[in-house]
């Protein structure tokens, strides 16, 4: 883990945690950056930074549009680890990079964790990315670089399973709310209450932090009753859609999440 | 060397099971009990119950006599064509549909790019009283427009896959979509021989029934049961692993599996994988397919919908790989040029994806004696309007 992630989760009295994700190279090439630094500024705490991919099965409409947009826009890994490191020059967020498995492969997988380590990234969530590979091949390659590794469990995953990714996990175990791809609404529910409670209560080494459906202060603070934070993705990248990247309406929109005054 | 699967889910380098956490409970489900579900006596007895009186097996093996003539070597066509609904892909989609029944799902999924595995999906999903859903690319909609009336008819719900290329490739993503977020009463049956394991060895062991015929009735025919060669079209690589599947281990039976080059190898509108393709992860397992220097998945083309996927089956890359497959490429031109000999030879009007396969037996050349068996995996019914916009029922064309 690098000081930042161990520094951001140490800290209690920062919680719950907001973490902000969008995708890398939307809506122009360039917008990376200049997003990242408002985000910093309104007071979001972590930020996952997604690589877009052609086929990203995982994710509704919303978010395979704006990977789309992102790769018409030039966008690929290399371009993605030249933005970390121009964010670093001026910016002290944690950033996990998220995506698909096949473009780090591609890149070759070593050569992608030299590089992102480098440029200031402090871990990678590969949904893709199966345990048994992780265990075998690649655990070691993060520890070396002291790069943090997430996997995500879901209501369907079993207790056992869930202790197993949380051993392997570093930094954060990214618990999905509901059985759903990205941007599906959250579900509202008892049977919600009852997983996220249920997962709080196995006592796990990582912090909790939880995604998919999480879009405004209600649904944020219905989830973080049980985690130490959560992840908006899809209500975010809608915001960008519609207003490109307009300082004040970012900032509205995350202290509207975070209940901060403006 | 063993060109089956690994008790890890892999063909040497290629397979795996590369999927999201949120399929992982339905495919550690399916791993776990396949074998034991269609290993069971009485599944095999339904099975080739259905198959035999619902589907119309055996399918007869033809002697293709005047296509023999013309090549001047023993030609043999495997009649996949015959079945019900028109293609191979029954064999899969009722071996599967048993299987979604004894784990108890109810509804169905399916992807289709010709529409062939879709309509064989929404058959099956109708005599078993299963709710079915199929997702088909815009374009492919709009090519094989008979095969959308037929699943209609059939009571299944067909949903238009429009992102990307609008092809199976995208078909295949929504699918897996629907089934991240069914994971409890649905069951997703793949179409080919393609996703995370077990899922290319199942499909394979469904279609393996079309080998297991030829054994039989080709020691009928010539006296003993392996051909020379065999030659098959690969899409993803179901009905080419169901006709060579017991012939793996059999090294005087040369196999050669034809891919779709679209408009040729260099013209960029290819679908020839094992040609163009590198090694990636791509719809949940380790295969070669075509994709960009940074690791995107490219689109596919080819004038044949079921051949227009960019990938091929990890069993598949494995066989190129260690070379006991021979894989060669035939173009959309020559497939149709095939399509139409083989209708006024034989009397007998192929799908396009089969077509690949019978343009590519002028490229072969064998002795006389030589015998060569041919799967013919489907009917054109399907493709006359692309058989008709490129003039093939023009005299002379
Ligand atoms: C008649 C026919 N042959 C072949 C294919 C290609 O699939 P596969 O390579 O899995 O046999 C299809 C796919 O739709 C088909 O309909």
């Amino acid at each position: 883990m690098t000081e930042r992630v161990k520094n951001l989760f140490s800290d209690s009295s920062r919680r719950p945690l907001l973490s902000i994700f969008y995708t890398a190279g939307y809506p122009e090439l360039d917008s990376t950056a200049p997003i990242f630094q408002i985000l910093e500024k309104s007071g979001v705490d972590f930020v996952e930074l997604g690589i877009p991919f052609s086929d990203p099965i995982a994710d509704g409409p919303v978010i395979q549009q704006s990977s789309a947009i992102a790769l018409d826009n030039g966008m690929n890994v290399a371009k993605v680890i030249a933005q970390v490191r121009e964010i670093r020059e001026s910016c002290e967020m944690p950033i996990f990079l998220m995506g698909y498995l096949n473009p780090a492969l591609q890149y070759g997988f070593e050569r992608f964790l030299d590089d992102i380590s480098e440029a200031g990234a402090d871990g990678v969530i590969l949904p893709d990315l199966p345990l048994l590979d992780y265990e075998r091949k690649y655990r070691e390659e993060f520890e070396k670089r002291n790069l943090s590794n997430v996997f995500l469990i879901t209501p369907q995953t079993p207790e056992e399973r869930i202790r197993k990714l949380d051993e392997l996990s570093t930094g954060f175990l990214y618990v999905v709310s509901s059985p759903s791809i990205t941007g599906s609404k959250l579900q509202m529910n008892q049977q919600r209450d009852e997983y996220l409670s249920r997962v709080q209560g196995y006592n796990l080494k990582n912090p909790l932090i939880v995604g998919f459906g999480i879009s405004d202060r209600e649904s944020f603070l219905a989830v973080t009753q049980y985690t130490a934070g959560a992840i908006i993705g899809t209500a975010f990248i809608r915001l960008l859609e519609e207003h490109g990247i307009d300082e004040r309406k970012i900032e509205e929109y995350i202290f509207s999440v975070k209940g901060v005054e403006a | 060397m063993s060109y089956q699967v690994d008790e890890n889910g892999y063909y040497g380098e290629f397979g795996g099971q590369y999927v999201p956490e949120l399929l992982m409970p339905n495919i550690v489900e399916l791993t776990d009990r396949y074998l034991e579900i269609i290993e069971a006596p009485e599944f095999q007895r339904r099975f080739q119950g259905f198959l035999r009186d619902y589907v119309g097996r055996p399918s007869p093996l033809y002697f293709a006599e005047r296509t023999s003539d013309k090549v001047g070597y023993q030609v043999y066509f495997k009649r996949e064509d015959l079945n019900h609904t028109g293609a191979h892909k029954i064999n899969n989609a009722i071996g599967q549909a048993l299987l979604a029944q004894k784990l108890g799902k109810r509804r169905i999924i399916a992807e289709t790019g010709a529409g062939q595995h879709g309509v064989a999906t929404a058959t099956a999903c109708a005599r078993l009283g299963l709710d079915c859903v199929i997702y088909m690319g815009e374009v492919d909609i709009q090519r094989q427009a008979p095969n959308v009336k037929r699943m209609k008819m059939l009571g299944a719900t067909v949903i238009p896959a429009t992102s990307g290329s609008k092809t199976l490739k995208d078909a295949t993503n929504e699918a897996m979509r629907d089934w991240i977020a069914n994971p409890e009463d649905t069951h997703y049956i793949i179409g080919s021989v393609v996703g995370p394991h077990p899922f290319p060895d199942m499909v394979a062991r469904f279609q393996s029934v079309i080998g297991a015929e030829l054994k039989e009735q080709l020691g009928e025919k010539i006296g003993r049961d392996y051909p020379d060669s065999i030659v098959a079209c690969v899409g993803g690589g179901s009905n080419a692993i169901g006709i060579f599947f017991h012939y793996l281990d059999e090294p005087r039976a040369k196999l050669i599996a034809v891919e779709a080059a679209g408009e040729g190898l260099t013209s960029g509108k290819s679908a020839a994988t094992t040609a163009l393709g590198k090694k990636g992860v791509l719809h949940g397992s380790t295969t070669l397919f075509m994709q960009t220097a940074d690791g995107q998945v490219e689109e596919a083309h080819s004038v044949s919908a079921g051949l227009d996927y960019p990938g091929v089956g990890p069993q598949h890359a494995h066989l190129f790989s260690t070379g006991r497959v021979f894989f060669a490429s035939v173009t959309d031109e020559d497939a149709l040029c095939a399509a139409k000999e083989c209708a006024q030879l034989e009397g007998i009007i192929p799908a396009l994806e089969s077509a690949h396969a019978l343009s590519y037996l002028k490229v072969l050349k064998n002795d006389s004696d030589h015998v060569t068996v041919l799967n013919l995996s489907g009917r054109g019914d399907k493709d006359m309007e692309t058989y008709m916009l490129h003039g093939l029922d023009q005299k002379d064309a």
